[in-house]
């Protein structure tokens, strides 16, 4: 019996990382397999003025494919989408992605809250939030509000976190129903994929 | 602190805005319109219907209410990529049949866009052969366009992009510091004329050999942008071109068969049919 008790209803997968989150988002990415049932969002801090090189990065070892989608684009399953450079990235009513300039949040832009919280809205207790390694607090509010609206909400286990600043706020604001590491944040994904089969 | 609002309140909000000040946000896209929402709640201390009562009882408010609802956050240079393709290709080509031009900068908000550009046009020695029209939805934005004065933190991103565009000089050559703040010199405003435009609700005016609308159509729905390209299309001249931000995309409106891509990276355009 599975400790995750899991199901087939979840529509979608945010993730959000900071400071030392790029291996274990390698990791989960080379480990999800092709044909993956749900889309995979990511908000994830990087510097402001490189357009390019980090799909190019996470690509290499990737099962699935990875787009920076542009304004309007619908969201599809089995992709993995990663928030460009210098916008934020919010989910819409209608499935699809819109991108804005708004100020920073939490000295981010991308801002992991933005695409969370966003994405808590438009999937309520569907939508499954994971949240990873960082140095600030970027995305606790928007875990909060995933919990909130009923989905389900993991963070990596802060004893794992090469920086454990933000999973551990997530962890002091709002009820985290897991705390994973990196090998069973894909053990996870893993069974909640045959749940679609 | 008010966290969420529901539909039927931005609803209640968009129609009272239409009704008594004429500006149709029903079009705008959602999320962040709400975040923009929360926040002038958040700001001005106010719940859904203290905003409403503002909205209807004091006319003046509502050019603060559109400077807090539109999303002004600009750089100069930005995108440095994107202007080294106009000084290499793009203004190159509109000069192979025009000894002078005209530019419209549509959102331009505080204006560091139509700086920049006049400050490569400036250095390519063009800049008295163009007319420059740059517009905006929020009068408060224009009005610190038109000064030409920016607070001096901006300025590092703003060196950093003029840089990456490798510009002549240093961008220090334009302005001078004051008080905390970097003022440009007027010189660079004195082919340029701003104006109050509303890209929803206002006419096409003129016409241009070049347009830029960067980053103000992420804030519009599909249909929205759809409209908004039609204006766009009419008032340029045949083989003008349309410069987007970088991560907009025009693939699912109608006119797009009217115009090809001159750059994909940088996402833009060239009008070739009526
Ligand atoms: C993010 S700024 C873009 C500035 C600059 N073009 C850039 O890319 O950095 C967006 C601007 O669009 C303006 N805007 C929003 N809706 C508008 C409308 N309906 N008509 C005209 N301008 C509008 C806003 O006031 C804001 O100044």
């Amino acid at each position: 019996m599975s400790r995750y008790n899991l199901h087939n209803s979840y529509k979608a997968i945010v993730i959000g990382g900071s400071a030392g989150s790029f291996q274990g988002i390698i990791k989960i990415l080379s480990q999800v397999s092709a044909g993956f049932p749900l889309p995979i969002i990511m908000a994830l801090h990087r510097l402001k003025h490189v357009r390019h090189g980090f799909v190019e990065a996470l690509s290499i070892k990737s099962n699935i494919k990875i787009v920076e989608p542009e304004d309007k684009e619908s969201i599809r399953k089995g992709i993995a989408y990663l928030a460009p450079a210098n916008y934020h990235l919010s989910v819409e009513l209608g499935n699809y992605f819109s991108l804005s300039t708004e100020e920073m949040v939490n000295n981010s832009r991308p801002a992991i809250d933005i695409t969370l919280s966003s994405s808590a809205y438009l999937y309520r207790n569907k939508l499954i939030g994971i949240l990873l390694s960082g140095a600030n607090r970027d995305g606790a509010v928007g875990m909060k509000q995933i919990k909130d609206k009923g989905g389900l909400t993991i963070v990596q286990d802060p004893a794992e976190c090469m920086i454990d600043t933000m999973p551990k706020a997530a962890l002091s604001l709002t009820t985290i129903d897991h705390t994973l590491s990196i090998d069973n944040i894909v053990a996870f994904l893993k069974e909640l994929q045959q749940h679609y089969k | 602190m008010i966290t969420e609002l529901d539909i039927a309140d931005l609803k209640k909000i968009t129609e009272l805005i239409l009704q008594r000040h004429g500006y149709d946000f029903r079009d705008y896209a959602m999320s962040s319109f709400k975040r923009r929402v929360l926040r002038i709640l958040e700001l001005g201390g106010l719940t859904i219907d203290t905003l409403l009562k503002q909205l209807s009882d004091q006319p003046d408010y509502i050019n603060d209410f559109l400077d807090g609802l539109t999303v002004n956050v600009t750089e100069m240079f930005r995108d440095p990529g994107f202007w080294r393709l106009l000084r290499e290709e793009i203004i190159p080509g509109i000069l192979l049949n025009n000894k002078q031009f005209k530019i419209w900068h549509a959102g331009c908000s505080s204006g560091e866009e139509v700086i920049s550009m006049n400050i490569m046009l400036k250095e390519m020695g063009l800049m008295n052969d163009v007319t420059i029209i740059a517009t905006d939805l929020d009068t408060v934005i224009l009005d610190k366009a038109k000064s030409a004065t920016y607070p001096l933190k901006n300025m590092e991103v703003n060196e950093k992009n003029y840089i990456r565009f490798q510009g002549k000089y240093s961008l220090k050559n334009y302005y001078r510091e004051e008080n905390g703040r970097a003022i440009f010199n007027p010189e660079l405003l004195k082919n340029v004329s701003f104006r109050r435009h509303d890209l929803v609700t206002g006419d096409a005016f003129n016409k241009f050999d070049l347009i830029l609308c960067r980053n103000v159509m992420i804030y519009f729905n599909q249909a929205l942008q759809n409209q908004v390209l039609k204006k766009f299309h009419n008032s340029l001249f045949k083989y003008g071109y349309l410069a987007i931000g970088t991560k907009e995309s025009l693939i699912w409106c109608e006119y797009v068969n009217r115009f090809i891509v001159v750059n994909q990276e940088e996402k833009v355009y060239k009008k070739i049919k009526d």
